[in-house]
């Protein structure tokens, strides 16, 4: 019986992962091939995987959705033979909104406070991303203030920071460096802090919107990021002392969850898990959006594809992205935070007083949204954890007809399987933990 | 790479030729290139996109046009309800392609990209679960947002958006999470 007729039948497969005395070699090793983009005899002749353990070897056990290592509510379900996984299965969607479908019904003004709630540790990436795409819709990509863009830049790279820095925290706390997790926090911390007194808020910001960003930078703001900086900078170098050079800490990661160029391209993993493998691939430097082709920095890369791997690309592009700050601290040009543009934009709060047309296009703006023209578009810009794509098909109106985001971890995550596959459960921690997966992202 | 890459010079040519890439025309969206293959054709030419460089499929998604039955299309290419939106990475060239497969609703199958692009193996499932297009082939195409036993397709625009009543709230008037209309 085909999958369409089992599906017509109303008999719907279940989601979990199948004993393995209900799949075939065949089914086995076609995932382990097409990954590797060769044939089952090839893949066979690899001998990956066991294909003659019986059930009576193996048992499946689930771990998560409330395991503290996965991040959230992260299933995974493991088959295990003693401590070796040798098949691995990610369940998802406990967190699932429908944020796709409450996107369609938000207007585009409306819109960032939908998408910043999916990456909730990069929400100024989601808000960008979203903002990108509607722009390219309008038409107006073109003609955002310098100011609004370099804006843009600096709360990106400070967002970049954070979330890995996040990362760094709960990559410490998963391998039992549980002081890290505290410094990472407070680092974090820092960086949400001067967030809260641009944006108001420390997560969620919904600041970056289309035509520009919500308000100019505050007064001060220059001292404060420099300040963040110069604090950040020496702790840095604190973490490599407890974590990078120290010998428990690269036992744990080094050779662990490795994944090569081949798999990572073609489960279509970016970010940081694609870079470990070597692969110089950054949406920055090789598509470059706002003005990151006229900023220094480097791609960092990694050779071997394992868990240290993508912990030590993670720590140094946070040195990168202070560079990037530097050089918009330099750089940040005075003008207009966002376009001129009435049928965008709100009028200025003083135009309002004096002005019956500002006070209808305010009015209008806020009530109705403004209008997209007919079209569909893709954008993607590079976030902390990979591509993340928006794709809105715009009907004319004042909503999106289809908003789509192109999640990383949604992506990154069928990485896993592949990572864990002959590993030992103990380092199933150390894997999820690298992949660096936000749920919320995953489930939208 | 073959001769049918575009470049930024044959897209901005003022009387373009018809630009083509394996026999199906060029479009352009918004500065972006996009092709309108069919069902038929949609494994082959990803097939030939791959020798061509397209290494990664970094998203696919669909829409359901159920309330834009007129909407522009390139001459040749018929309405149909569903669309399979395909969007390909080339690393080597930097540059991106993206695909639109018409789906008819009497039929929403496809077949799947696994065996190419085993990376679309989750976005194919979401695509089932939001909008139960079938992909044909697909090695576990099982729900994988909503839970196992959900009724309907939730991204479809038949699909009602519902509400959960807010407690203690005096407006009852909302309506219970909404099943297909």
């Amino acid at each position: 019986m085909s999958i369409v007729d089992t599906i017509r039948s109303g008999n719907e497969p279940e989601q979990g992962l199948q004993p393995r005395s209900e799949l075939t070699a065949r089914e086995l090793l076609r995932e382990v091939g097409s990954v590797l983009r060769m044939s089952e005899s090839e893949a066979a002749r690899l001998g990956e995987v066991p294909v003659d353990a019986g059930d009576d070897q193996t048992m499946i056990i689930n771990m998560g959705p409330q395991h503290p290592s996965t991040h959230g509510v992260l299933r995974l379900m493991l088959e295990l033979q003693g401590e070796e996984v040798l098949r691995c299965k990610p369940i998802i969607g406990y967190l699932h909104t429908g944020m796709e479908k409450t996107g369609e019904s938000l207007t585009y003004m409306q819109g960032g406070t939908n998408v910043t709630r999916m990456d909730y540790a990069s929400p100024l990436n989601n808000e960008l991303v979203f903002s990108l795409a509607t722009e390219k819709l309008l038409g107006i990509d073109g003609d955002i203030p310098e100011r609004a863009v370099w804006m843009r830049m600096l709360l990106s790279e400070l967002n970049r920071m954070s979330s890995h820095l996040l990362f760094m925290a709960t990559n410490g706390m998963d391998l039992g460096a549980v002081s890290m997790m505290i410094y990472g926090w407070r680092e974090r911390e820092e960086v949400l802090r001067f967030f809260q007194k641009v944006t108001g808020l420390r997560m969620n910001h919904n600041f970056i919107r289309p035509g520009g960003v919500a308000a100019d930078l505050p007064d001060g703001w220059r001292d404060d990021v420099l300040r963040l900086l110069d604090v950040i900078t020496p702790r840095l170098d604190e973490y490599d002392v407890l974590m990078t050079g120290q010998p428990i800490w690269r036992e744990r990661l080094q050779g662990v969850g490795i994944i090569t160029e081949q798999e990572a391209l073609a489960l279509g993993a970016t970010g940081p898990i694609l870079r470990s493998t070597g692969v110089a691939w950054d949406l920055r430097r090789d598509q470059p959006y706002l003005r990151y082709s006229e900023v220094e920095f480097d791609v960092i890369v990694g050779s071997y594809g394992d868990a240290f791997d993508r912990y030590a690309i993670r720590l140094n592009e946070i040195r990168e992205s202070m560079k990037i700050v530097r050089q918009v601290l330099d750089r940040m040009p005075s003008g207009d935070y966002r376009i001129q543009n009435k049928k965008v934009t709100p009028p200025p709060r003083a135009r309002i007083d004096e002005s019956m047309e500002a006070l209808i296009h305010h009015f209008k703006i806020f009530t109705e949204g403004f209008k997209v023209p007919e079209g569909e578009t893709y954008v993607a810009i590079e976030s902390p954890r990979g591509e993340i794509g928006c794709y809105i098909a715009s009907d004319g109106s004042a909503t999106p007809y289809r908003m789509h985001v192109r999640a990383p971890s949604f992506v990154n995550i069928q990485c896993m399987p592949h990572m864990l596959r002959g590993g030992l459960v103990a380092d199933a921690v150390a894997v999820i933990s690298s992949v660096d997966p936000v749920l919320g992202e995953v489930d939208r | 790479m073959s001769d049918s890459t575009p470049t930024e010079q044959e897209q901005t040519a003022p009387t373009p030729e018809p630009v083509t890439v394996h026999g199906l025309p060029l479009t352009d969206s918004r500065g972006q290139a996009v092709l309108h293959p069919s069902r038929e054709q949609y494994i082959a030419l990803v097939k030939k996109l791959l020798d061509d460089g397209y290494a990664m499929c970094v998203d696919l998604t669909a829409v359901d046009y159920l309330l834009r039955p007129g909407r522009p299309l390139p001459d040749g290419i018929v309405h149909e309800r569903f669309e399979v939106v395909v969007n390909l990475l080339s690393l080597r060239d930097r540059t991106r392609l993206r695909l639109r497969v018409q789906v008819p609703e009497s039929d929403p199958t496809i077949a799947t990209l696994f065996d190419l692009h085993p990376g679309t193996e989750a976005m194919e499932r979401e695509v089932y679960d939001m909008f139960g297009i079938v992909f044909t082939d697909h090695p576990d195409l099982t729900r994988i947002l909503m839970p196992e036993d959900w009724d309907g397709h939730p991204l479809r625009k038949d699909y009602d958006q519902g509400r959960i009543p807010v407690q203690f709230s005096a407006d009852s008037s909302a309506t219970a999470v909404g099943g297909a209309r």
